[in-house]
C-alpha cells in the first residue's frame, strides 16, 4: 500500500520474544507452553512474601546471543520493578530492565538491503494469561477473568528497533528477518501462533522529510499478516484524521483482526505512572568479556549469511530459486541441500525438492535422514526414477521414514539399471536398423520413436532422459 | 519543611497504589514523607565527586542459577491460596480492558 500524496509513515517495533529455556526467568518452574494451568507455578512466580527471584544464566546467554546477532553492545545492566496493578500478575510488579539495558543500540539488515536500527534489547519477566468471561463470552451470564500463572515469568527480550521503517511490507520483512535470527540463534522457536513473538507497532505520519508527527502504538500484534494490515490501515486512518483538519492524539491502540481496524484502548493521559525503580532483590548484571566470547564464538551463522553461501552455489539463479533459497533458509532446511550438492546432485533440483517437496512436509522432516534425501535424488538424476517417484518417494519418507529403494520397488517403481536399460536399447537398435541410421544421420525426431519402443517394453518405467543418454552413447 | 511534597504527590501517589486514604491521612502523610524526603535530600549536600555509584550494599555481579527444572507446588496448594477457582485457574472479577 501506498499512503496518498506525500506522506509517508514511519514505523518503529518492540517486538517480545520469549526465550526457550528449561525453566522461568527467576525461579526454576519450568517454561512449557501447553501445560496444565497452574502446574508450573511456585511462591516466586506467584509473588508470595519472602520468595526472592535468581536470574536464570540461560536467559542471559540466550540475550547476548540475540544482542552479539544484532550487533549490539552487551554493557552493565540492571533490573528494576515495573508497577501496576492487574490480575495477570501476581506480583503487582513486573521485572524489567528500563535505563540499562543488557544489550544497546545495533542494526539488522534485510534481504532488500535496507538498515533497520535497534535500540535496544533487553531481558524481562512475560505475564500469566488470562481468560475472559461473560458479556459475550463462552459462559453465558459470568461475569469473571480466569488466569493461569503457568507463563508468569517466563523470560523474554524485548527487542526495540528505530523509527526506521518506511512502509508495511518492509515491517514485514523486518519482523520475518528477526524471526529467523531468533530461532537460528536459538532464543526462540518463532512461533507467533502461540504467541512465543509478539509485536507492538509505532506508527506515525508525515510529509516528506518533515519532523516525526505524533505516534500511535498498536499493541499485540501477534502475525506477520496482522501486523502488515494494522500498520497500513493505522497509517492511513492518521492521514485521513490530519487531512480533514484534526489533529493525533498519542494514544495506544488495540488492532482488531476481525473488523481489520484499530481502536483506542488508552490515551496519553492516561497512561499509567509505573514508578519504576531499582529491584532490590537481584544484583547487576555484568557479563565478563570471556563470557561474551564464549557466546559469541558459539552462534551458528545467521539467515543473510546462510542465504549468501547457498546463493553462491547456484550458477546463475533466477528469480524462482532465489525465493527456494530463502523457503529452505526459513524453514532451516539447507542442510539436506548442501548434502545432496555435495554428492554431486544438480543444486537446481536439491533446491527444488527442498522448497517443494521437503517444505510441504515438514511435520515429518524427523523421519527424512540426509542419506535418503540424496539417494532419491540420486536415483531421479540418473533416470531410475521419474520426477513423479521421486516426489512419491520423498512424500513416503516423510510420512514414515525408510529405505528410498525399497519405498520404490514397494510402489512398483521397478528400477530399471542402466545396465538393463542399455541392453533394451541395444536390442530395439538391432530390430529396427532403418531408424536407428536416420537417427545416427541426425534426424532427431526418431529418438522419440526409441523412447516409446522402450516404454512399450519396460511398462513405462523407463525415463526419457535416460533413454536419450543410452542412444547418444551408442550414435 | 514540605516544599519537597505536595499533598496532590501523596493523593497520586495513594491512587497508584490503590489507597484510599482520608483527609486527615493525607494531611498526615504529606507531612510525614515530606520529612523524610528533606532527610535524603540531606545527602546532596555532601561531597561526594570522589564517590562512585553504589547499586547495592554487596558489591555482587552476575549472580545466576543453572537453567534446571525444579518441582512446582502442586496446583491444589496453589488454588486453595487463590480467591476462587474455576476450570485449575484463578477466578477474579471481569478484568475491564486490557493490561497496560
Amino acid at each position: 500500500m501506498t499512503l496518498p500524496g506525500s506522506w509517508e509513515m514511519v514505523v518503529g517495533l518492540e517486538v517480545h520474544t520469549e526465550l526457550k529455556t528449561a525453566t522461568k526467568m527467576f525461579c526454576g518452574c519450568a517454561n512449557h507452553f501447553g501445560a496444565e494451568p497452574n502446574t508450573n507455578v511456585c511462591p516466586v512466580c506467584l509473588g508470595l512474601p519472602g520468595s526472592l527471584p535468581v536470574l536464570n544464566e540461560r536467559a542471559v546467554e540466550l540475550a547476548m546471543a540475540i544482542g552479539i546477532a544484532l550487533h549490539s553492545t552487551i554493557a552493565p545492566s540492571t533490573f528494576h520493578r515495573k508497577n501496576y496493578f492487574y490480575p495477570d500478575m501476581p506480583k503487582d510488579f513486573q521485572i524489567s530492565q528500563y535505563d540499562l539495558p543488557i544489550n544497546s543500540g545495533g542494526y539488522l539488515d534485510l534481504p532488500d538491503g535496507s538498515r533497520v536500527t535497534i535500540e535496544r534489547a533487553h531481558l524481562e519477566e512475560d505475564t500469566g494469561k488470562s481468560t475472559h468471561l461473560g458479556g459475550s463470552g463462552r459462559i453465558h451470564g459470568a461475569d469473571r477473568s480466569l488466569v493461569d500463572y503457568n507463563r508468569s515469568g517466563v523470560p523474554l527480550v524485548e527487542i526495540v528497533s528505530g523509527p526506521d521503517i518506511r512502509s508495511s511490507a518492509q515491517a514485514r520483512a523486518y519482523a520475518s528477518e528477526l524471526r529467523g535470527i531468533l530461532i537460528a540463534t536459538g532464543a526462540s522457536d518463532g512461533r507467533m501462533e502461540e504467541g512465543s513473538m509478539r509485536i507492538d507497532a509505532n506508527v506515525s505520519v508525515r510529509k516528506a522529510n518533515e519532523p516525526f508527527g505524533t505516534r500511535c502504538e498498536i499493541k499485540n500484534l501477534n502475525s506477520l499478516r496482522s501486523l502488515h494490515r494494522a500498520i497500513d490501515y493505522e497509517a492511513l486512518r492518521q492521514v485521513e484524521v490530519i487531512e480533514d483538519g484534526g489533529v493525533i492524539r498519542q494514544e495506544t491502540r488495540h488492532w482488531d483482526e476481525n473488523l481489520g481496524v484499530t481502536s483506542t484502548m488508552r490515551t496519553k493521559e492516561e497512561a499509567e505512572d509505573y514508578r519504576y525503580f531499582r529491584e532490590p532483590d537481584l544484583v547487576d548484571l555484568a557479563p565478563e568479556q570471556a563470557w561474551q566470547d564464549r557466546i559469541r564464538l558459539a552462534l551458528p551463522a545467521m539467515p543473510a549469511e546462510r542465504r549468501t553461501t547457498l546463493q553462491a552455489r547456484l550458477s546463475a539463479p533466477t528469480p524462482a530459486q532465489l525465493d527456494a533459497v530463502e523457503v529452505v533458509i526459513d524453514l532451516n532446511l539447507e542442510r539436506f541441500v548442501n548434502a545432496a550438492i555435495d554428492a554431486t546432485i544438480d543444486p537446481v533440483l536439491a533446491l527444488a525438492r527442498a522448497a517443494n517437496e521437503l517444505a510441504g512436509g515438514l511435520e515429518g522432516i524427523e523421519n527424512l535422514t540426509i542419506e535418503a534425501f540424496c539417494a532419491t535424488l540420486h536415483m531421479e538424476q540418473s533416470g531410475q526414477l521419474s520426477a513423479t517417484q521421486a516426489k512419491t518417494v520423498l512424500g513416503e519418507l516423510l510420512a514414515h521414514g525408510g529405505d528410498p529403494s525399497a519405498i520404490a520397488s514397494a510402489k512398483g517403481f521397478e528400477q530399471l539399471s542402466s545396465d538393463s536399460l542399455g541392453s533394451t536399447v541395444e536390442t530395439l537398435i538391432a530390430e529396427n536398423p532403418d531408424e536407428w541410421s536416420r537417427y545416427r544421420e541426425g534426424d532427431e525426431k526418431l529418438a522419440q520413436f526409441f523412447i516409446g519402443q522402450v516404454m512399450k517394453l519396460t511398462k513405462g518405467q523407463a525415463n526419457g532422459k535416460a533413454v536419450i543418454a543410452e542412444l547418444q552413447s551408442r550414435r | 519543611m514540605t516544599s519537597l511534597l505536595r499533598r496532590e504527590d501523596v493523593a497520586h501517589v495513594a491512587k497508584l497504589a490503590r489507597l484510599s486514604l482520608s483527609e486527615e491521612e493525607l494531611e498526615l502523610y504529606t507531612e510525614q514523607l515530606g520529612q523524610i524526603l528533606e532527610h535524603a535530600n540531606d545527602m546532596s549536600t555532601l561531597q561526594l565527586d570522589d564517590v562512585a555509584p553504589t547499586a547495592h550494599p554487596f558489591g555482587l555481579i552476575n549472580v545466576v542459577r543453572d537453567d534446571i527444572v525444579r518441582p512446582s507446588l502442586s496446583r491444589d496448594v496453589v488454588l486453595a491460596m487463590a480467591p476462587d477457582a474455576e476450570d485449575g485457574r484463578f477466578a477474579v472479577p471481569r478484568i475491564m480492558g486490557e493490561a497496560p
